[in-house]
């Protein structure tokens, strides 16, 4: 080997050791909130947040929280800022969530006009559902009072990086007491390659009301490029209210997909909160139930699907921070081809959060040689009485079930089809609506085609 | 389709075990047979071995069913052609309703012979699943849950009649499906199978013991010992093994066993 090799072959490994930063600079920050019309304490904030974000390391396999998940091909270097592409939405996407009376729908297109439908009723109850243009006119005083206060805007790189950079946003406020029994639905829609798209997503559901919310992002597959997305989501759900939030994603396979969830739940608060990721080509989604309150109840489940060459992350923490909290998550998967899934979970029990009751399973199905799984449950307890317990499986389809389904004139697709139908059944039952779950098991069958198809 | 099933000479090994060593039966529409035998003679062998378990080999032998070549099939195609197997041990498919799986397999046989079958509309389906249900005396929200999932002995054997009773074959075996029932289960279950029988099914019942005989009848009789069926009759014979025991089978077929 000469040395000139030597030398090149050691100037790669260095470069491709982290990925490369965003290029985006502190007058691009300026630029976007000048444009949005956001007044100066918005722009404040949104300047800390870059820097935080610039001073904050891009995340690399080095960190326990990375350490299975390789970012090192993100194209962060080529990246504009820049609108969503004008592409009608996926049909799919606008198929009624059921009932007439959907309660309103927002679809959010970041960098072109937002599209809403509904709310007439919802403003009479005080109701707010709108993007985020409407909130900065409109509804500054619930900015001020909630933005980032359940997740910090510097808390991590790509929390950072969605609260300088968000293109777009949903505001929603439940007025206290209001039970809307209709569905809202969000929909974050942004077709296009070579850019950045960012948003914020917040939820009030103040004391004693209710709400159910479907949250969906996505975009075409795109032939060619690659795109990222930054999220954050913040779910503030006061004492005795109860928040049912199903999120969907199915960003194109071109899609670096990062986002930043959490909820935070007061006394008596519940939520529940469904997960069901088919897309992106990368995913890395912190989703976290901050239980703050006495009584607070969280159960969060996820269905997630992949192929090809999709990396899907998620990673959890259920807090009990309270007395007398109950946190129950249930995540499965199922993964073909050379397709991977991480899950990395954690139980945390506060000193003194006695009575504590939290459960955590994970559960994957391997359906190729080639796919993996990695399921990292984990506890971390500091007071004495609470009752915490977890669990992980990964395996494939058993042979016995598929016979004996095959004795009954299924063809092997189908008795195999049928089996992951039922392994993710417990992961439906969870959304609350009849016609929700409609809607997503349709979601799901169409990755499970798509899965098929592909043999 | 003439509904015939003939078992000529077969040999069938599990992991390279010989357990079936020359088996002859035929089962015609209409008959129905019973094939007893103490334990571990190969009974259940003969089941799947005939269904198409892949982990039954069959080294010698042929099984013509409808005048086909059964052997050449999967299992469901075997199933498709009208042999039913009722499981000794239903499995359980969790997450999957008994309605869901019995729309599942019913399209399934549909398609089969008209690829361009959209399935079985809702109505129909519902109409043809309460009847069937009512022959067994199901309650009608067995439909909803998952099938053999939880379910006693009982729900699992009468879930496997309901699949019998909806698919509809010529040819039924039933292996042990008078195992672990109770005296009232047993009745149930057997009524649902009289209920189902008729000229154009054939049954064969798989039994350890006498008793599911009392409730239906069989007009043919064999004894298996050691992989061959040693002794046919009619139901006089299922009456003298309920007297004597296995014993006197054992001591006249002595040679077949120490052949083991």
């Amino acid at each position: 080997m000469t040395k000139s090799s030597v030398k090149r072959k050691f100037t790669q490994k260095k470069l491709s050791e982290v990925a490369p930063e965003f290029p985006f600079t502190l007058e691009d920050v300026t630029n976007l909130s000048e444009r949005l019309g956001e007044p100066a304490w918005l722009r404040e904030r949104r300047l800390s947040a870059w820097q935080a974000h610039s001073q904050l390391p891009m995340p690399s396999m080095q960190d326990e929280a990375w350490r299975r998940s390789d970012i090192r091909k993100l194209p962060s270097d080529r990246l504009a800022l820049k609108p969503a592409e004008d592409v009608s939405l996926d049909p799919n996407l606008l198929a009624p969530l059921g009932g007439e009376d959907c309660g309103g729908r927002l679809v959010l297109r970041p960098g072109l006009p937002s599209q809403s439908t509904g709310g007439t009723e919802l403003s009479e109850h005080g109701v707010v559902f709108c993007d985020w243009a409407t909130a900065v006119r409109e509804h500054e005083r619930l900015l001020r009072e909630h933005l980032g206060s359940v997740v910090r805007e510097s808390e991590a790189k790509f929390a950072a990086l969605a609260a300088g950079l968000m293109q777009e946003g949903a505001l929603i406020y439940v007025p206290p007491g209001v039970k809307l029994e209709s569905p809202l639905h969000t929909i974050i829609w942004a077709p296009g390659s070579g850019g950045l798209v960012a948003t914020r997503l917040m939820v009030i559901v103040d004391q004693n009301a209710e709400l159910t919310l479907v949250h969906e992002t996505g975009s075409p597959l795109q032939p060619q490029g690659e795109a990222v997305y930054a999220g954050m989501v913040e779910l503030h759900v006061g004492e005795g209210a109860k928040l049912s939030f199903v999120e969907l994603q199915h960003w194109g396979e071109h899609v670096w997909n990062f986002t930043h969830e959490r909820a935070r739940l007061e006394s008596n608060a519940r939520i529940e909160w469904v997960f069901g990721a088919v897309g992106s080509r990368f995913t890395k989604t912190y989703a976290d139930l901050d239980l703050d309150g006495e009584g607070a109840e969280g159960r969060m489940a996820a269905f997630y699907i992949t192929d090809g060459e999709q990396h899907l992350d998620h990673d959890t923490q259920q807090n009990h921070l309270k007395p007398h909290t109950t946190s129950d998550l249930l995540f499965k998967g199922a993964l073909r081809n050379r397709s991977r899934s991480v899950w990395q979970g954690m139980i945390y029990v506060a000193p003194g959060a006695q009575q504590a009751d939290g459960y955590q399973m994970n559960r994957n199905l391997i359906l190729s040689d080639d796919a993996r799984a990695d399921s990292i449950p984990g506890l971390e307890i500091l007071a004495d009485d609470v009752r915490c317990t977890h669990g992980a499986t990964v395996g494939r389809l058993e042979d016995e079930p598929i016979f004996y389904l095959m004795t009954r004139g299924l063809e092997r697709e189908t008795a195999e089809r049928l089996m992951i139908d039922g392994f993710f059944t417990p992961i439906l039952e969870r959304i609350p609506l009849e016609d929700l779950r409609v809607r997503t098991k349709a979601m799901l069958h169409r990755k499970l085609n798509e899965l098929t198809s592909h043999g | 389709m003439n509904g015939k099933l003939e078992i000529r000479d077969l040999h069938v090994s599990v992991e390279d075990k010989p357990v079936l060593k020359g088996v002859d039966l035929t089962v015609k529409p209409g008959e129905v047979h019973a094939l007893m035998g103490p334990n571990a003679t190969g009974k259940s062998t003969l089941a799947y071995a005939l269904m198409g378990h892949p982990r039954y080999t069959i080294t010698q032998g042929e099984v013509v069913f409808n005048g086909e070549n059964l052997l050449d099939k999967d299992p469901a195609e075997r199933s498709r052609a009208g042999l039913f197997l009722a499981f000794q041990y239903p499995v359980a498919i969790p997450g999957v309703s008994v309605a869901n799986f019995l729309r599942t397999a019913i399209n399934a046989h549909r398609r089969a012979l008209d690829p361009e079958y959209k399935g079985i509309p809702v109505p129909e389906f519902r109409t043809l699943l309460k009847q069937k249900m009512d022959l067994l005396e199901m309650p009608y929200e067995f439909a909803g849950r998952y099938l053999n999932d939880g379910f006693s002995g009982g729900e699992k054997k009468r879930a496997e009649i309901l699949q019998l009773a909806t698919l509809e074959p010529t040819v039924a075996i039933l292996d042990e499906t008078d195992s672990g029932l109770d005296i009232d289960a047993l009745r149930i279950v057997s009524e649902g199978v009289n209920a189902v029988a008729g000229p154009n099914l054939g049954i064969l019942i798989i039994t350890h013991y006498q008793r599911i005989l009392n409730y239906i009848k069989p007009e043919f009789v064999h004894i298996m010992l050691n992989g061959r069926i040693v002794e046919s009759g009619g139901s006089d014979l299922a009456k003298q093994l309920e007297a004597q025991g296995y014993a006197w089978v054992r001591e006249k077929h002595g040679e077949a066993v120490s052949e083991a």
